[in-house]
């Protein structure tokens, strides 16, 4: 009973943001503020996340054209080289044209987070961090699947292409999509853990992404989904394109 | 940066440690070849640099008959690459991560002296490359592999091969050299469960193999593939162990290893039975063939050669030496029990029904191939004397008789085609539905009358037990 008022109060707050939101936006869904432990690490700390607002679905190809029509400069013949490397958006056949090697409701990939970033910012909103992401992540299938098989299967299986269309799939029990079987994302701070910044943390990290000492670092070695996506991110650099990865935005709970 | 760091490394070793700085003289392109193959012996007399370009792919290919897999790998097959360099010598090395990986990959080689082997300096996102740069110190047969979180998984899944560091003054000269890899895997699926099988992380984790194989699938080295040589042929064996997690113990029925390089190093062992080649470690086998005669390569934990297809094949022609052995030159003794479990009395397991008599036909086949064919033969001849044939066999105008004898087992004297036999077969755990497959394909083979069994007939022949 007490879950369906929680249910209901969210659907309500749900409803209040597409009023607020500008009219082409995609869909934004609460995600209640809590804390969580971090998968893949030996910090015993849960890591507390405040309330935000994530988009409902990975931004799509038809998303990202109108985002190229209204920003040139983004528009696959004039990035500027610095900001993607040279496989950016690949497989659209021109600037303001993705097919037909994509489907206009599939996740846009094959961009750098410097074009994730300027996408997000475009619309108000901005990249989660890896501890938002993660947070919203571990919220399980409204469909009651498991989550490590899903995921697992996903990385056992060649890559689709095209991919599959965003929405196709059981959300999570807060009504999100996609976070899990169809792309990679990109995060903020998807290179934290090559950076020098805090030093503890960067040696866990570094002790946990390769060979070794991985497994007696880690808070559930056999959390093997984690651990693929901690390794995913640090391997990429900003200006990095992949066919597998896209984005989708968040914005604070406050900013409106 | 990494290449800065790789450099630093290099540099540091170069400084440190002058008796190794050989000079380097020119450049060559790496050969690398697949398993069985071997890239040939090194003739050059000094260093030189060493490009090699490797890419790691995801692909999905065959397990096994009616198996299929999505390997990760280096190269497009499984193991990887055989790369072979000389001691001293510079290897510039290039890792290219295929656009459709879904994952970042790197390599740790072995032969590496430096942090985490080239893992670090090669780390790789999908659609990248990476370059960095060894010098090989240290002679010997290393094992390279993937050593991205989680690195169970990327080994799990086939990223290992096998890189020769050549001692300076070479390798004593073999006329025939192969390139051998043992490794595990773990699917959903028990052995031989049809269609594409994911990787199953439990049975990883508890070290519960469905399958053992050498060089990447069941059969890799048997029949057509069998490895070839000649009566008097000396040859050498690269034997790697990509694990993740059993050790091998690597022997080849009729044969004696006249030199084992232990662990893939300087040790020289002579006249060995069986060699452990470790996870993750090599062996290097030398042997001169004496007579002709097929040679089956196992792990000797013998269960893995015969029920999860740790077995492999060396063919030998020319002129049998009857002084070396005078008998049969076959290997029946060690081929007494197919591929499923033979137990007696416990549940079957539950198969999805053949929608047809071709499906069922096609189904019966690959049962045949792991549970009958040691014993009954490929070609359903049997062994004479020992195991009766299943081609053109009389023993079969009995269907009750014929199911009785898969389900039930059978024992003691019978005739065939007017041939004695007094031997034993096990009763095999196989479903009604997986009996009838089975058997529909034996009727349907070798000239027999193409009879039909259906799971209701070996239901009923189960219920009223064993026909005598």
């Amino acid at each position: 009973m007490k879950h369906l008022g929680i249910q209901l109060k969210m659907l309500m707050l749900a409803i209040g943001m597409l009023f607020v939101t500008s009219a082409w936006a995609q869909k934004v869904i609460p995600v209640p503020k809590g804390s969580f432990q971090m998968p893949a690490l030996l910090d015993k700390e849960p890591r507390k996340v405040q309330a935000f607002m994530m988009d409902q679905h990975p931004v799509t190809n038809a998303e990202y054209l109108k985002f190229v029509r209204e920003n040139p400069e983004w528009r696959k013949s004039r990035v500027k080289k610095i900001f993607t490397d040279k496989n950016y958006l690949e497989y659209w056949q021109s600037d303001l044209n993705f097919g037909p090697l994509a489907k206009s409701q599939s996740p846009v990939v094959q961009v750098s987070w410097y074009a994730a970033r300027a996408f997000c910012e475009s619309v108000g909103k901005r990249l989660a961090t890896i501890d938002e992401w993660e947070y919203a992540a571990q919220f399980p299938f409204k469909d009651k699947s498991d989550m490590k098989t899903v995921i697992l299967e996903w990385y056992g299986a060649n890559t689709e292409w095209p991919l599959p269309l965003v929405m196709k799939r059981s959300p999570n029990t807060l009504g999100i999509y996609d976070l899990h079987g169809v792309i990679w994302e990109w995060v903020e701070d998807f290179n934290s853990s090559m950076v020098t910044g805090e030093s503890r943390s960067d040696v866990a990290l570094d002790r946990n992404l390769f060979c070794g000492g991985g497994a007696a670092n880690a808070a559930d070695p056999s959390d093997y989904a984690a651990f693929m996506r901690f390794a995913f991110r640090s391997s990429l650099q900003a200006k990095y394109t992949v066919r597998n990865l896209g984005f989708r935005c968040v914005q604070d709970k406050e900013s409106r | 940066m990494e290449f800065k760091k790789a450099f630093t490394i290099i540099l540091t070793c170069m400084l440190a440690a002058p008796a190794y700085a050989d000079k380097i003289k020119g450049e060559e392109q790496a050969v690398l070849t697949d398993a069985p193959e071997v890239p040939p012996p090194i003739k050059r007399k000094h260093a030189t640099k060493v490009i090699v370009n490797l890419e790691t792919k995801e692909v999905k290919m065959r397990l096994a008959d009616g198996v299929d897999y999505t390997f990760w790998t280096f190269g497009g097959k499984v193991p990887g690459k055989f790369i072979r360099v000389r001691e001293g010598d510079m290897v510039e090395f290039h890792l290219h991560n295929h656009p459709s990986s879904k994952l970042p990959h790197n390599i740790d080689l072995h032969a590496v002296t430096g942090p985490g082997g080239g893992a670090e300096g090669s780390f790789t996102a999908p659609g990248h490359s990476s370059t960095f740069s060894f010098k090989a110190l240290n002679p010997g047969l290393y094992v390279y592999h993937c050593a991205v979180a989680p690195v169970g998984m990327h080994v799990a899944n086939g990223m290992y091969g096998l890189i020769l560091v050549e001692p300076k003054a070479g390798l004593p000269r073999v006329d025939r050299e192969f390139y051998i890899m043992q490794s595990e895997f773990y699917t959903k699926g028990k052995y031989g469960a049809p269609g594409l099988q994911p990787f199953d992380m439990v049975k990883a984790v508890e070290e519960k193999a469905d399958y053992v194989v050498f060089n990447g699938s069941v059969g890799a080295l048997v029949g057509d593939k069998a490895l070839k040589a000649k009566v008097g042929d000396k040859v050498r064996l690269f034997v790697g162990n990509g694990g993740p997690n059993l050790i091998s113990s690597f022997h080849v029925i009729g044969e004696i290893f006249d030199k084992v390089y232990i662990e893939g190093g300087k040790l020289v062992n002579e006249n060995v039975q069986t060699t452990l080649v470790p996870a993750g470690g090599s062996a290097i086998v030398d042997f001169k063939l004496d007579t002709t005669g097929t040679y089956i390569l196992v792990d000797h934990s013998i269960f893995r050669a015969f029920n999860k297809g740790a077995l492999g094949m060396l063919q030998v022609a020319g002129e049998e030496d009857k002084k070396v052995y005078s008998g049969k030159t076959d290997d029946r003794i060690y081929l007494p029990e197919g591929g499923v479990i033979q137990d007696m009395g416990e549940p079957a397991p539950q198969v999805i029904p053949a929608k047809n008599i071709e499906e069922r036909i096609a189904r019966g086949k690959r049962i045949y191939e792991t549970s009958c064919f040691a014993c009954h033969q490929a070609d359903g001849n049997g062994l004479a004397g020992a195991f009766p044939p299943l081609a053109k066999s009389d023993y079969l105008n009995d269907k009750k008789k014929t199911i009785s004898a898969v389900i039930h087992g059978l024992e003691g004297p019978i005739k065939v085609n007017g041939k004695d036999y007094n031997s034993v077969m096990p009763a095999q755990v196989l479903s009604d539905e997986e009996v009838a497959n089975v058997l529909s394909y034996v009727y349907a083979s070798w000239g027999n009358k193409k009879t039909n069994v259906t799971p209701a007939e070996v239901k009923s022949v189960r219920a009223s037990g064993k026909v005598k």
